[in-house]
């Protein structure tokens, strides 16, 4: 693409805008607001990162939590134990590089396994970090949940300018990577890897490069949200209904889109809480909503908007 | 002694898994759906006998029928709500579809789920056992519930086994998991088997959820690891085989009971877990795995 064409495409524009709103947000809106805005900011990430691996790579990644929880965790033990000593920063990067290695573990079996068996080990992933967390609790916090000394910062400005400037960044670089053109090398060999195979594609290598990215800001974004709530816990970074709700997030935006995904991430995360006053009926009502647009819009929100546009 | 409670108990507890995880590999085998939201029509049913009983005073065998008439009611739902639009649907891609009916099965689960924690919280409910007492066998005192919900299970597979080998309708349903045009160019509708197929699904959880709720007690909170254990018990034995995961059914179920016993309730589910990812890297198609 010429960089004329960059300049005159519309999504360029929308992406501008949204990036001058997002971060002119805080001087408008309240503590509590933002403090929600950073939690979806990661979800955000979540979500993209989610969306490489199935989108392009086809591979259906029923454990999202087991490479955030791995950073979580990795950057909370980390810090935990040797606070005053290791700056936090390191920590947070320890954590990365601790998803890239869980990644690299989950893609081993992902080259050998299709579709529903490849999903259960997924799941298994993470069912076997939960039961890590609760037995080893001296070392984890159990089931209490880790408190980690340092946080990034007491501030709810900073600390939603952090998220949204890493949710903007990583968004920014997953979605150059699925437009280019190991992105588009990747989607064929998630529909036909036989076939990508036989055009002379290293699938196994691109494959693999899906997981490590995919897990590098799984970690990374699970590391760092440790650091805005000072504490890990399961029911935040390993549970499997964390993990349904990046799934959700990411085919609700629209799958196959990245950018789909931190919409997804960020409608799910406000009406989660818009609906909070309703207690109980508020998961229900989402659900409801999610299903309904999986059955009637497949391609989410971007789709329906897309659908609109055409006609 | 303790020998003989691990081999009492891993059984009634194992027969039970083997029920709850043949509905599932039924519906897999036959129209390739995996039914994410079995988990909770088992809970489902056994909190409709738990309400029965306890709101209309029905006595436990009406209570029982009525959370087995929710199972299948249930069941059906999943199918036309969930199952049937994304099969039908012309815009969602051949090879998603696996994804979309994951994924709406999984949300339909979490509505039941949410459904039942609004109206009857999300606190454990133990359905009233149809039998009562205890008695001595080989020096364990053991509830007499736990021989029943044994002998329910092998009885109700049993004519499960009937059905499917002894019966048109049954041998039908056995032709369309082999290959389903064929069963087409013979004539037989597929969506008639696809109803027959739901139908004994929602039977067969029904009564595996009511059986469940009288032997351990059911919440909303037991959705998620029941549909994880169906799933896995399934993948091990190998989806799409009936005798593989009856057989998968028993080796969790006495790895958990030997391992709660042995070490500590806490670690119950691990060993089973470490299995199954040795398997899957060994033998991806599980224990008894047609591919």
């Amino acid at each position: 693409m010429s960089v004329r064409a960059v300049f005159t495409s519309r999504l360029f524009w929308i992406g501008v805008a949204t990036l001058v709103v997002g971060a002119l947000l805080p001087l408008f809106a309240s503590g509590y607001v933002l403090g929600l805005l950073t939690v979806a900011c990661y979800t955000a990430v979540f979500a993209m990162s989610w969306d490489l691996l199935f989108g392009f790579a086809g591979e259906v990644n029923f454990g999202p939590t087991f490479l955030i929880g791995l950073g979580a965790y990795t950057a909370g033990i980390l810090d935990a134990r040797l606070s005053p000593h290791v700056s936090m920063w390191l920590c947070v990067a320890a954590g990365a590089a601790a998803a890239v290695v869980g990644g690299v573990l989950l893609a081993l079996p992902a080259l050998r396994l299709r579709g529903p068996y490849f999903g259960l080990t997924t799941l298994v992933a993470v069912l076997m970090l939960q039961n890590f967390v609760v037995v080893f609790a001296g070392l984890t916090g159990g089931e209490i949940g880790l408190s980690v000394p340092d946080v990034m910062s007491v501030d709810a400005h900073v600390n939603y300018w952090i998220a949204f400037g890493f949710m903007a960044l990583s968004g920014a670089i997953l979605f150059g990577l699925s437009r280019s053109a190991v992105g588009l090398i990747l989607q064929a060999s998630g529909q036909d890897a036989v076939q990508a195979g036989a055009l002379g594609f290293n699938v196994v290598k691109h494959k693999l490069a899906a997981f490590i990215v995919s897990a590098f800001f799984s970690g990374l974004a699970g590391a760092l949200m440790v650091f805005y709530m000072g504490t890990a816990s399961v029911g935040t970074f390993v549970d499997i209904s964390v993990g349904v709700q990046v799934i959700i997030a990411a085919v609700l935006g629209g799958r196959r889109t990245v950018i789909g995904a931190a919409i997804g991430a960020i409608f799910l995360i406000g009406t989660g809480e818009l609906l909070r006053p309703l207690g109980e009926m508020a998961t229900l009502i989402v659900s409801v909503i999610a299903l309904l647009v999986i059955l009637f819009f497949p391609d989410g929100f971007l789709g329906i908007l897309r659908g609109g546009a055409r006609s | 002694m303790l020998f003989w409670q691990i081999l009492i108990d891993g059984f009634a507890i194992s027969a039970l898994y083997a029920l709850g995880a043949t509905g599932f590999t039924l519906i897999f085998g036959v129209s390739g759906v995996l039914n994410l939201s079995h988990g909770a029509i088992m809970v489902g049913a056994a909190v409709a006998a738990w309400a029965a009983a306890g709101l209309l005073h029905v006595d436990a065998y009406v209570a029982a029928l009525i959370g087995i008439a929710v199972g299948m009611a249930l069941a059906f739902a999943t199918y036309f709500i969930t199952v049937r639009p994304i099969q039908q649907s012309r815009r969602i891609a051949e090879p998603e579809r696996e994804i979309f009916i994951l994924t709406a099965t999984l949300l339909w689960g979490i509505i039941i789920q949410e459904l039942v924690a609004y109206l009857y919280t999300n606190n454990a409910k133990t359905v009233l056992p149809i039998v009562e007492g205890v008695v001595t066998v080989l020096g364990v005192r053991t509830p007499t519930n736990e021989f029943f919900t044994a002998a329910v299970c092998w009885v109700v597979i049993g004519l499960l086994w009937l059905l499917v080998n002894r019966t048109r309708r049954g041998k039908a349903v056995l032709a369309a998991s082999m290959n389903a045009r064929g069963v087409t160019l013979l004539g037989i509708e597929l969506s008639g088997i696809y109803l027959t197929v739901w139908a004994v699904y929602g039977l067969l959880a029904g009564i595996a959820g009511i059986l469940l709720g009288m032997f351990l007690g059911v919440s909303s909170y037991s959705v998620g690891p029941l549909t994880a254990s169906a799933f896995s018990i399934v993948v091990l034995g190998g989806l799409g085989s009936v005798s593989g995961s009856l057989i998968a059914a028993y080796v969790v179920g006495y790895l958990e009971t030997i391992t709660a016993y042995m070490l500590s309730p806490a670690y119950r589910t691990i060993p089973a877990l470490l299995l199954l990812i040795v398997v899957m890297y060994v033998r991806p198609q599980g224990l008894f795995g047609r591919r």
